[in-house]
């Protein structure tokens, strides 16, 4: 599954707590040395809460923060951050993976994973020093937490009281079908729901979730089909000569189609799976939605939490609460959580969430605070207003990642980070540089930076357009192709292979450009691998 | 103020994540298998067990998803850190890039991974690395002295020492002992005791009623003294049986000719079996033990260094080196208490001569005491020779002896090897489940 994964704070390379000043005898000091214990996280928390509640004016759901260890770290995150996901080989493919790279020192551990979920659960693991800890608690418990509990998206799509349970109902219903289905037969349905993970999400409400009633939903279907169940159906014999096939018109409204949310489609209108397997694609598709809020809001997310933590961090230390070498060891690790190498610095690996975030966030209070002409004639709107709390909590709440960076990134920071366009056409020989942060490119560089954070540029638009009821009720997709980037082709045929096998009948998708022209037709045959006795 | 939980979960099951291990090592088995092979025949066995670093192509463990390819198109960019650039200039493409995009862009979450590494443990490693294979001839497993007994937990008994006495039962029985007999119960005494002083406390208020009291107290006071709260006869204590433990020990006898013909490829190739062998064993066995003896023309016991890198010169008489081993196990290993396993390595040289002695040693003095007993003639390495010159070579001496011996019901074998990468199939085959011969009571 490639999910975002729950949010992470990097561990810079190796940061020594420990090595001290002698403690000071100031009283209010919070804690002195490196070692934690519960009272002082206790302390910390409760001095980190009087900031964030009292005097940054955060919202924030209960929280509940869970000590665990390295290796148990690395279990969450093996699972997509989810403690109790369920059972499947890919979560073991992860786990190796990350344990193999981590014992080779390639990567560093996540400091914390947090969850969206009420209460909001953080875990902190038992070995980072309490600095650490008083920071993960700001950047998780009070900057994610609000977040989640704000930002429209989260509480549109996701259920923070439900999540937990709903876990442990599908972990569970997962399990039982395992044990009368057969591991690889749930294996396998999982494996193809997987596959469409980034295509089972509605990306227009419907209606509200409510996961706590998800499995009590899925009782009282099966109690109605039990109690409507007769055996006599079976015996009726079926019309002869079925009328003429209905015209597209009437077979797509009668199918709902065009879909772009495959598993949706698949989960009502496959016509060979089994209830169980349709459970099983209804499971994922709720677990990607669950996590798609988290995907579009990855620079803001972290943006918030880094600049809560920043902020809550350096107050902490003004009212002497934390020690000058507590605090240098805190920059350490936020200077290099917010580093952004250059394009052509070796570090480069696209625009640092953290880093641009941070940046943002920091850029607006300077707005709200401090603001220069060129501010004001930009952001009109609370430009010089002077509080910088309630233009960020409205941003938090109100955007998500592109349209976030539409509206907020300013000249300045763009002059800052000295951003710029670049235009890759395949046809061409160069690169060209199509605009800079100066006047005349100062809003096609923010227009083009947040089409980077856009649905169509995260994934491809792939769509359900029409089933051949009449022939070989042959699957037809359709993917609109942007700028002439097709599908990796390898990729796409294993994909669609799976979603054949969901379906049960050949699958055909068509590539098309805006014009309508078909670049590519790529056709898989189904296997019915999937289809139980 | 706080509303805020810590929760300690670290002693929480550690291996959360096991099943979904499990699942997965199931799922990529085939590959991992032929990457646990590759990496036996390519590594130094001694690493080998030490669990090991596999990489295997992503096949069949793939996870697909739909994304645009990396290639053809037009793509934007909004990059930081721009320097000099200009709006309107052009930088080349470097060359063979095809115009993929910069940095990591364009290959999601491991698109573009050929091979997937990771670490497998030490028991993952050996278990598949041992899949399937069986140690011939388990069933002399003789119960050895006293020593090798296991005490079992076996009912209750009435009597014992009093460090396994059984509380539960004990308190039990009394109990029940207690309400049969109608003892009194020290509540009931002590009410009546309580009444009593109270009427005594106003003296002449209720005299008969006193005097019927202190009747019945007196009368309760004899039985319980009558009825003792324990009686020996409540008393359970555990019982424990002895289970005579089998003595799961064997001995491994490396035999290695280390004369002047034997090369360092032909002792690596040995060296390379005798740890397959004795990894084997000691999944087997608890304990296990080694024993080296070396031999030329005249043959000695030796430490295991002394075994693989110092070199003699001599004729060679593979009969001191059996002679040698019976020793030994006279000595030492008692034919009754150990499992016995020979591992002879030679290139097969020996003198004419020694042929039936050595043969007559073998079948009549060794191979009855041995559970299982192997010979590998190593050859030199096929791929160095020049062409023509060697792979169809003549039976050599020792195989010619030792030929009469297979075929009949002996637990005796023999196998070629040539390279390295022949080591492991040949010792699979050598100990392949369904192959050996099986004992009827197996596994240790």
């Amino acid at each position: 599954m490639t999910l975002a994964p729950v949010e992470r704070l990097k561990q810079p390379e190796r940061s020594k707590p420990g090595e001290k000043a002698p403690p000071p005898d100031d009283a209010r000091l919070l804690y002195t040395g490196a070692d934690w214990d519960y009272d002082t996280v206790k302390r910390c928390h409760d001095a980190i809460q009087e900031i964030a509640l009292g005097e940054l004016g955060l919202d924030v759901y209960p929280n509940q923060i869970e000590v665990i260890t390295s290796e148990q770290m690395l279990d969450a995150y093996a699972s997509i951050g989810m403690p109790l996901l369920y059972r499947h080989w890919s979560f073991g493919k992860h786990f190796a993976r990350d344990e193999a790279m981590y014992r080779r020192g390639m990567r560093g551990l996540a400091y914390e994973i947090v969850i969206n979920s009420s209460p909001c659960i953080s875990y902190i693991m038992e070995e980072n020093s309490i600095t650490m800890q008083a920071l993960v608690i700001a950047h998780a418990a009070f900057g994610h937490n609000h977040f989640f509990k704000n930002n429209y998206l989260f509480q549109q799509w996701t259920d923070a009281e439900g999540i937990l349970g709903y876990l442990d109902f599908a972990k569970a219903y997962i399990a039982r079908c395992e044990e009368r289905y057969g591991q690889q037969l749930v294996e396998r349905t999982l494996d193809a729901a997987h596959a469409l993970m980034n295509q089972g999400i509605h990306r227009y409400p419907r209606r509200r979730l409510d996961l706590q009633s998800e499995a009590r939903r899925e009782q009282e279907r099966q109690e109605v089909q039990r109690q409507l169940y007769n055996d006599l159906w079976r015996t009726v014999p079926t019309k002869k000569g079925l009328k003429a096939p209905s015209d597209e018109e009437r077979r797509r409204a009668l199918l709902d189609l065009p879909e772009e949310n495959l598993l949706y489609f698949l989960e009502k209108k496959a016509p060979r799976l089994a209830p169980w397997q349709r459970e099983v694609l209804r499971i994922v598709r709720h677990v990607a939605q669950y996590f798609s809020p988290q995907r579009q809001t990855k620079v803001m997310n972290e943006g918030c939490a880094t600049y809560v933590h920043y902020r809550i961090m350096t107050r902490l230390h003004e009212l002497g609460r934390i020690s000058d070498g507590a605090y240098m060891e805190f920059l350490h690790s936020h200077t290099s959580v917010v580093f952004q190498p250059s394009f052509d610095d070796p570090r480069y690996s696209g625009i640092n969430p953290y880093a641009l975030g941070f940046a943002m966030m920091q850029d607006i209070e300077r707005i709200a605070t401090n603001p220069t002409e060129e501010d004001r004639a930009w952001f009109p709107g609370y430009a010089g207003s002077g509080d910088a709390m309630a233009a960020l909590r409205d941003a938090w709440a109100n955007y998500r990642d592109e349209s976030f960076i539409l509206q907020y990134l300013s000249p300045h920071l763009m002059r800052k980070m000295r951003l710029f366009h670049l235009h890759d056409d395949s046809d061409e020989s160069v690169y060209r540089v199509s605009a800079i942060h100066d006047e005349r490119g100062y809003r096609r560089v923010r227009q083009q930076l947040a089409a980077q954070y856009d649905f169509s540029s995260l994934d491809p638009d792939i769509q359900i357009t029409d089933v051949d009821l009449a022939g070989d009720r042959r699957l037809i997709l359709e993917h609109k192709v942007q700028k002439g980037v097709l599908l990796a082709e390898e990729d796409a045929k294993a994909v669609l292979q799976h979603v054949a096998n969901l379906w049960g009948y050949d699958v055909l998708l068509f590539e098309n450009d805006d014009a309508g022209n078909t670049l590519r037709k790529l056709t898989v045959p189904a296997r019915t691998i999937l289809l139980a006795e | 103020m706080s509303s805020m939980i810590i929760v300690d979960r670290r002693s929480n099951p550690k291996g959360k994540s096991l099943a979904n291990r499990q699942r997965f090592i199931r799922r990529a088995k085939e590959q991992i298998l032929r990457a646990v092979n590759g990496a036996s025949s390519n590594r130094r066995i001694k690493d080998v067990e030490s669990g090991a670093d596999i990489s295997i192509p992503t096949g069949g463990i793939s996870e697909p998803t739909f994304h645009r390819s990396g290639q053809g198109g037009i793509r934007d960019h909004v990059v930081p850190g721009n320097k000099e650039f200009m709006e309107g200039d052009t930088i080349a493409k470097p060359p063979g890039g095809g115009g993929a995009g910069r940095g990591n862009e364009g290959s999601p979450d491991g698109g573009g991974e050929d091979e997937f590494r990771f670490v497998l443990t030490r028991e993952e490693f050996m278990d598949l690395f041992m899949e399937d294979l069986e140690l011939p001839d388990l069933a002399k497993r003789k119960l050895k002295a006293a020593d090798a007994v296991l005490w079992q937990r076996a009912g209750y008994s009435s009597s014992g020492s009093p460090t396994n006495l059984n509380l539960v039962r004990t308190m039990r029985n009394s109990l029940s002992r207690r309400i049969a007999l109608k003892r009194p119960k020290t509540e009931e005494m002590l009410a009546l005791e309580a009444e009593i002083a109270e009427l005594e406390a106003q003296p002449g208020k209720d005299p008969d009623r006193l005097m019927e009291l202190r009747g019945l107290l007196e009368r309760q006071v004899l039985r319980s003294k009558r009825i003792p709260y324990i009686d020996p006869i409540d008393v359970r204590y555990n019982r424990f049986t002895p289970i005579p433990k089998p003595a799961a020990q064997a001995v491994m006898f490396c035999l290695m000719d280390v004369s002047g013909s034997m090369t360092e490829h032909m002792k690596d190739l040995a060296k390379r079996f005798f740890m397959l062998l004795y990894l084997f064993l000691t999944r087997r066995y608890k304990q296990v033990e080694v024993v080296f003896i070396r031999h030329t023309h005249e043959a000695e016991e030796v430490d295991e260094d002394t075994f693989f890198h110092s070199t003699e010169t001599g004729g060679t008489m593979v009969s001191t080196a059996l002679e040698e081993m019976k020793r030994i196990i006279k000595e030492r290993y008692p034919v009754a208490d150990w499992n016995i396993y020979g591992a002879q390595a030679s290139d097969g040289d020996n003198t004419t001569s020694d042929g039936g002695r050595t043969a007559a040693l073998l079948e009549h003095d060794l191979l009855p005491a041995c559970q299982y007993y192997a010979y590998v003639e190593v050859g030199s390495d096929p791929d160095s020779m020049p062409a023509g010159f060697a792979t169809h070579a003549r039976e050599t001496d020792l195989w010619r002896t030792y030929k009469q011996i297979t075929g009949t019901e002996t637990p005796f074998v023999m196998k070629k090897v040539r390279h390295r990468r022949e080591i492991y199939p040949v010792f699979r085959e050598l100990f392949a489940r369904d192959g050996a011969k099986q004992s009827e009571e197996a596994t240790p």
